[in-house]
């Protein structure tokens, strides 16, 4: 490993800068990015859907000035994905321009070299010459016996190859991981990382947001959102509204020329903000003056 | 211990040996209260602290979450230890038996009415009604620094702690709470609230402000459980204060003895595990892709290789689903066990042919239909608490008679391919047993297992028979907690 130079300088450093990216993070993410940062560790981020985990890895290239590397993991994904891959067609055109009389040596020292691998996102990230953030997306939805290719990453930054050795990182770059939560991940992939959780907003961190990401909102409508969306998530609802969908709600108010919500106006747009009829209908009935006609209406 | 900032910058940092002895008891601490926190992590949190500048206690509290919490559930109980282990310790806390305070420096300003004058001492002058109506401004307006006052105050004036006595800090919030009345003051706010509106509230907008005062008001009782905790810290010593708050994580709470809090924890806690749950069997499900040689598909395609068999085809294992009968005693006792297990069982219907629910108490009703074509399961579940048709005489559970009901009703529909779950404590109250239907079942049935929310150690005293039953289940399985729940139903599947 190699050294990696500081770049915030404290807590408040991190939050202000986020903030001038547009991301309003507490002071807890704030506090872990911080620390991440002088650990040199990955964080492995989890929480509901669409509460900004992969925003916070954006914003974070975005602030250090890095390029971002994004792994977005599904099922099936494996070593030749992820990692690296040898680039067998070029490797056979090698194997027929030789002549018959090569050394048998020379030709397989020549087609495992560089000039004939494939990187994929992960040594991308390890080769990387200038800085670089790594997004590992949605890692819970690899198996279990594919988040061991993480592990050597994740702790000692570096890639094994067998026929070229081992990669080392030139610079520790940041990792992400994000996690919906679908499934526990494994011991030794959280032992490896710092955890962050990040939960729905509280009141005033989402109403902050609300007025940051949507341009020309009215101060009084972006509180009216923030409280009808707390409200809506003390529901037991099957989907809580996320952020990302509260921001959309948001704009549409904005695009509706709406300046203050009324049952009315909350009746007709919670489809953009809860996506299930039993949760709209539920919405509809807990909010509405005269629920039963609305509910009609909305269904 | 100065700012570690130049240290952390000129190479390994150096941390004060207290502080490390301080964190590594914390982590004892922790992992006495049954959170898993390996070595790794315990030095990770250990060089964590050395970057934060520990007068920020927040900061502080984070990294060493970060490092040594890895599962969100655990995050309370996280809390918790925190809270005592690193408890604002001072003379401030101790429990006085006079009610005057000094010394205190985050004392706010009272509001510049003329009638305190800034310290604690000037607060415990007011007689209640004046603190009543402090109490109303400050939640009216969502003053968070007037209510941490007030709740100070209000612990000191009501919770009557006396140094030395045994009593938990339940009892304590008790005794505040009672004294607030904060029902009434809930009331009080919406109609200030509606005389303040211009015009009449519509019922959305009443609503809003019915959660926001709701919210402050929990934000009040957080202050004063705090309040109360550090005071017993403060009374009693670190140690005995964490033995005594030591909660059970959520997977472990038992549902027999689960507080209403805990309740609710179990209730939040069932659907992220239903939803794991199902990935994983479905997952499983795929991947048993190791059947036996197709010989005619293999053939088939060798066709297309001029007869060689190159590609090689097996057959899908198709694993039968099995059908799921649930016989659930819902008397008071074992109700909420019941509901889990119906929740849980219903969230992963897909993975059985068919799923029929059947609940009694002395009498039997089958509740399929609550079920049929309903998205959400927790208003079935408790469509089927209030709706089902249980009782036949007295209301106590009669496990004999249930089982005689059943038999004759849908005892014919149990075949081969049913299993039958049976859920209870079997405290039959000295009734008849009738587990010749229980051996009748095992007989027709595939499989009947008996579920059982009860200690082992208490099985068999009293009135419970489930020994007696046992004998004709496959298995009796002691199931008091949902990590038992969720390793019984996934080996179910």
């Amino acid at each position: 490993m190699t050294s990696h130079d500081v770049q915030f300088a404290d807590l408040d450093g991190v939050r202000n800068a986020l903030a001038d990216a547009d991301y309003l993070a507490d002071a807890g993410i704030a506090g872990i990015v911080y620390l991440a940062e002088r650990l040199g560790k990955p964080i492995l981020v989890e929480g509901p859907a669409g509460t900004g985990k992969t925003q916070l890895a954006k914003s974070v290239s975005e602030i250090t000035g890095s390029r971002l590397i994004r792994l977005q993991c599904y099922e099936g994904l494996d070593e030749s994905k992820a990692l690296y891959e040898w680039n067998y067609k070029k490797q056979l055109l090698r194997i027929q321009t030789e002549g018959s009389d090569a050394a048998w040596n020379d030709v397989e020292d020549d087609l495992f070299s560089e000039d004939f691998l494939l990187t994929r996102p992960l040594l991308e990230a390890i080769r990387a010459e200038d800085r670089v953030v790594l997004l590992i997306d949605e890692v819970d939805r690899v198996e279990v016996e594919t988040e061991a290719l993480l592990l050597e990453i994740l702790s000692e930054y570096q890639v094994s190859i067998p026929e070229l050795g081992t990669v080392e990182a030139t610079q520790v770059p940041m990792v992400f991981l994000t996690s919906n939560g679908t499934r526990e991940l494994s011991e030794a992939l959280k032992r490896r990382c710092l955890y962050l959780y990040i939960d729905y907003p509280d009141l005033e961190r989402e109403r902050q947001i609300v007025t940051a990401k949507v341009p020309g909102i009215d101060a009084n409508l972006a509180d009216q959102i923030a409280r009808i969306v707390r409200s809506i998530r003390q529901l037991d609802l099957k989907k809580d509204p996320s952020v990302s969908e509260t921001l959309d709600w948001a704009r549409t108010l904005v695009l509706l020329g709406v300046k203050q919500i009324n049952a009315e106006v909350a009746t007709e747009t919670a489809n953009v903000l809860l996506k299930y009829r039993t949760d709209i209908e539920k919405a509809v009935k807990e909010f509405a003056d005269n629920p039963d006609e609305l509910a009609d209406s909305a269904s | 211990m100065t700012l570690t900032d130049q240290s952390a910058i000129n190479g390994k940092p150096q941390a004060d040996r207290p502080l490390l002895d301080l964190v590594s008891g914390f982590i004892e601490e922790l992992r006495n209260a049954g959170l898993p926190v390996s070595l790794t992590e315990n030095l990770d949190a250990m060089e964590a602290v050395t970057h934060i500048p520990l007068e920020d206690r927040e900061a502080f509290k984070y990294a060493l979450g970060a490092t040594l919490v890895k599962n969100h559930s655990h995050w309370r109980a996280f809390e918790v230890v925190f809270e005592v282990y690193f408890s604002l310790r001072g003379p401030e806390y101790e429990i006085l038996d006079g009610d005057a305070l000094e010394g205190e420096e985050d004392q706010p300003q009272m509001p510049g009415d003329g009638q305190a004058s800034g310290g604690g001492g000037g607060m415990s002058a007011l007689t209640p009604e004046q603190l009543a109506e402090m109490l109303f401004k400050a939640l009216m307006g969502g003053d968070d620094a007037m209510l941490r006052a007030l709740a100070r105050q209000a612990v000191m004036r009501f919770a009557g702690m006396e140094p030395g006595r045994p009593v938990g800090g339940t009892y304590y919030l008790y005794r505040t709470l009672r004294n607030l009345d904060l029902d009434g003051i809930l009331d009080r706010l919406m109609d200030a609230s509606r005389d303040e509106a211009p015009e009449d509230l519509s019922s959305l907008e009443e609503r809003l402000e019915r959660d926001e005062f709701n919210d402050r008001i929990d934000r009040l009782k957080q202050e004063i459980e705090a309040e109360i905790r550090r005071r017993l810290v403060a009374d009693r010593g670190v140690e005995a204060m964490a033995k005594t708050l030591r909660k059970p994580l959520p997977e472990d709470v038992d549902f027999m003895h689960a507080s209403r809090e805990e309740m609710a924890n179990l209730r939040k806690a069932i659907y992220p595990l239903t939803r794991k749950l199902a990935v994983r069997l479905a997952r499983k499900r795929r991947h048993g892709r190791k059947g036996p040689l197709d010989f005619r598909n293999t053939m088939r395609h060798s066709l297309s290789y001029g007869g060689v068999p190159a590609e090689p085809k097996f057959k899908f294992p198709r694993p039968a689903k099995p059908e799921i009968m649930v016989v659930a005693d819902i008397s008071g006792s074992v109700a909420a066990f019941a509901r889990f297990t119906l929740h849980l069982v219903y969230a992963i219907s897909g993975q059985f042919s068919k799923v029929r629910s059947f609940v009694f108490i002395d009498g039997l009703d089958e509740v399929t239909r609550f079920f049929d074509g309903v998205e959400d399961i927790g208003e079935a579940v408790h469509r089927v608490n209030t709706e089902a048709d249980v009782v036949w005489v007295d209301g106590h559970s009669d496990y004999g008679h249930a089982f005689g009901v059943f038999w004759e009703k849908y005892g014919k529909e149990v075949g081969p391919k049913t299993t039958v779950l049976i859920l209870g404590d079997a405290r039959n109250n000295y009734h008849a047993s009738q587990s010749w239907i229980v051996k009748e079942l095992k007989h027709r049935a595939r499989k009947v297992f008996w579920l059982n929310p009860e200690p082992k150690a208490y099985w068999d005293t009293g009135d419970s028979i489930v020994g007696e039953y046992g004998t004709w289940c496959e298995g009796v399985h002691e199931v008091r907690n949902l990590r038992q729940l969720e390793a019984f139903v996934e080996n179910l599947v």
